[in-house]
């Protein structure tokens, strides 16, 4: 860790300002969310935060349901961080960063029960839609996190189901009028602690001198739908309390973005 | 039956709307978006940086690498898979030799150039695309060139030469071939040349020479488009113009 941008991020946040000039608990602006951002994908949208783009699109598919599931279709949420997006990021499969956004990401839209599952099964026990959600990072300039919840929920929001014919084939090339059935609006948000201090969408800077991050998804009536600690450092239940509440809160702000 | 009238409409040495930019990727040294029909094309220089496995480095010169990816749903039919296929590796190679052409390297010596191109929507052209956004960013990271490198798509469709195929064309009931070519404007030499289908030896003739005349043309959108990024900033703030990201990186 460097010991002297964490002294100078500390002193800072001890004056009450970061290296960015935001206050500890503000945000990024604009929250910037286009969507329909690829044609290819069933339903996509590129989310910019700062500097900080990313790129989620959703393809449909249909397949097997799962024999504990026989009338739910499946979800799954994958993140790559793209090289292309960091000097840190190499090529290869999906180190363990990429697996926790991707992991933390899916949780949030699984136990939220954001897409009726149901509504999803074409045929009890033999067929299924499945919803494929990738995240692909295009400039990682800090809390890819967030930025990947809030842009795999944008582009659930933008998808709509392809054509089928009578034989169930689907025509990627054509769209329907019907949409996801979206209950809900799962984003997220990622406390982090940097000496006694919490702070709220980290540039890369500060993510590099973290002590510990609580990521915190809610959904729009203010239920927590997920929640994963990282970082080296324990937190106390007191620092887990306020992090929750400002998790919470933030996430609302975050919300009238979509 | 000639094929006269185009899928789209399009005359035959027409591509399609062409949009360019530099500069869109932050933490790059170097980045460009390069955006043909609805193939759209991002890419990013980061280097020259240490070359890791070292058993790679060359102590003579420096070297270039490309990345060429298909985000997975980029594609017109199934989710693509992530990761490098063999279709995804043959083009990074391809699109490799070239950039090679171009750039100097011989002040870098076991260091590499890293070039990653990302593709989040794709009909068609996407290694031409590619490699017109990959000239760009090389240009915009400082990197020494002694041209740029243009591409397009040209090729046949029944015996009807045409440039820059859509992916309706490429799929045509018909007689097809498909011709990516890439040059160096400046000395017309050809640095990428593949052809897949059916055409002849009059014909190919002919598609090269569109396709050099099409990226001529391409080759001023991408001079102006690396232009642009710094005319920007010469209006806010004069200094900075001639210190910027790419600018004193080779001194």
């Amino acid at each position: 860790m460097n010991e002297e941008l964490r002294n100078h991020i500390i002193n800072l946040l001890n004056k009450g300002v970061r290296l960015d000039g935001r206050k500890p608990l503000e945000y990024r602006k604009p929250v910037d969310i286009k969507y329909d951002f690829s044609k290819s994908a069933e339903g996509s949208a590129r989310v910019q935060i700062g500097e900080t783009v990313v790129i989620a699109g959703v393809k449909l598919a249909t397949q097997e349901p799962y024999p504990d599931s026989p009338e739910e279709g499946c979800l799954m949420v994958n993140a790559e961080l793209l090289p292309i997006s960091n000097p840190e990021f190499e090529t290869g499969p999906p180190g363990i960063d990429a697996i926790e956004i991707s992991r933390v990401v899916d949780r949030g839209i699984r136990e939220s029960k954001a897409i009726d599952m149901k509504k999803l099964c074409v045929e009890k026990g033999e067929k299924v839609w499945s919803v494929m959600i990738d995240i692909c990072p295009l400039n990682d300039a800090g809390n890819l996190f967030d930025i990947s919840a809030l842009s795999a929920l944008a582009a659930l929001k933008n998808t709509k189901f392809p054509k089928t014919d009578k034989e169930g084939t689907i025509d990627y090339k054509n769209k329907t009028d019907k949409s996801l059935s979206l209950d809900k609006q799962t984003v997220s948000v990622t406390v982090c602690k940097i000496g006694d201090h919490l702070i709220v969408d980290p540039i890369t800077e500060e993510e590099k001198v973290i002590d510990a991050r609580m990521t915190i998804a809610t959904d729009q009536n203010q239920n927590l739908c997920a929640m994963q600690k990282g970082g080296d450092s324990p937190l106390t239940e007191e620092e887990i309390s306020k992090m929750v509440d400002i998790g919470v809160k933030k996430c609302d702000e975050l919300r009238k973005a979509l | 039956m000639a094929y006269e009238k185009r899928l789209d409409g399009r005359k035959l040495d027409e591509t399609r709307p062409i949009e360019a930019k530099t500069g869109v990727i932050e933490r790059a040294d170097g980045s460009a978006m390069f955006k043909i029909g609805d193939t759209i094309a991002y890419a990013a220089v980061y280097g020259p940086r240490e070359l890791y496995p070292r058993f790679m480095q060359d102590p003579e010169k420096g070297i270039i690498r490309v990345n060429y990816n298909m985000m997975p749903f980029s594609g017109s039919g199934d989710r693509i898979r992530p990761g490098p296929n063999r279709r995804a590796k043959e083009i990074s190679m391809v699109i490799e030799k070239a950039l090679l052409s171009v750039v100097d390297l011989d002040k870098f010596p076991n260091s590499v150039v890293d070039i990653f191109i990302e593709l989040p929507q794709t009909d068609a052209g996407t290694r031409c695309a590619g490699i017109c956004a990959s000239a760009m960013a090389l240009a915009d990271a400082g990197i020494v060139m002694k041209d740029l490198v243009s591409s397009v798509a040209v090729g046949s469709v029944d015996s009807t030469v045409v440039a820059d195929l859509s992916y309706d064309e490429e799929a045509y009931d018909g007689v097809v071939s498909d011709i990516p070519i890439a040059i160096l404007p400046n000395t017309e030499e050809i640095v990428l040349l593949q052809m897949d289908g059916e055409i002849s030896k009059e014909n190919l003739l002919k598609a090269v020479k569109l396709g050099k005349k099409v990226c001529k043309d391409i080759y001023k959108i991408q001079k102006k488009a690396i232009k642009e990024k710094y005319e920007l900033k010469g209006e806010s703030k004069k200094e900075s113009a001639s210190s910027g990201k790419g600018g004193d990186k080779n001194e």
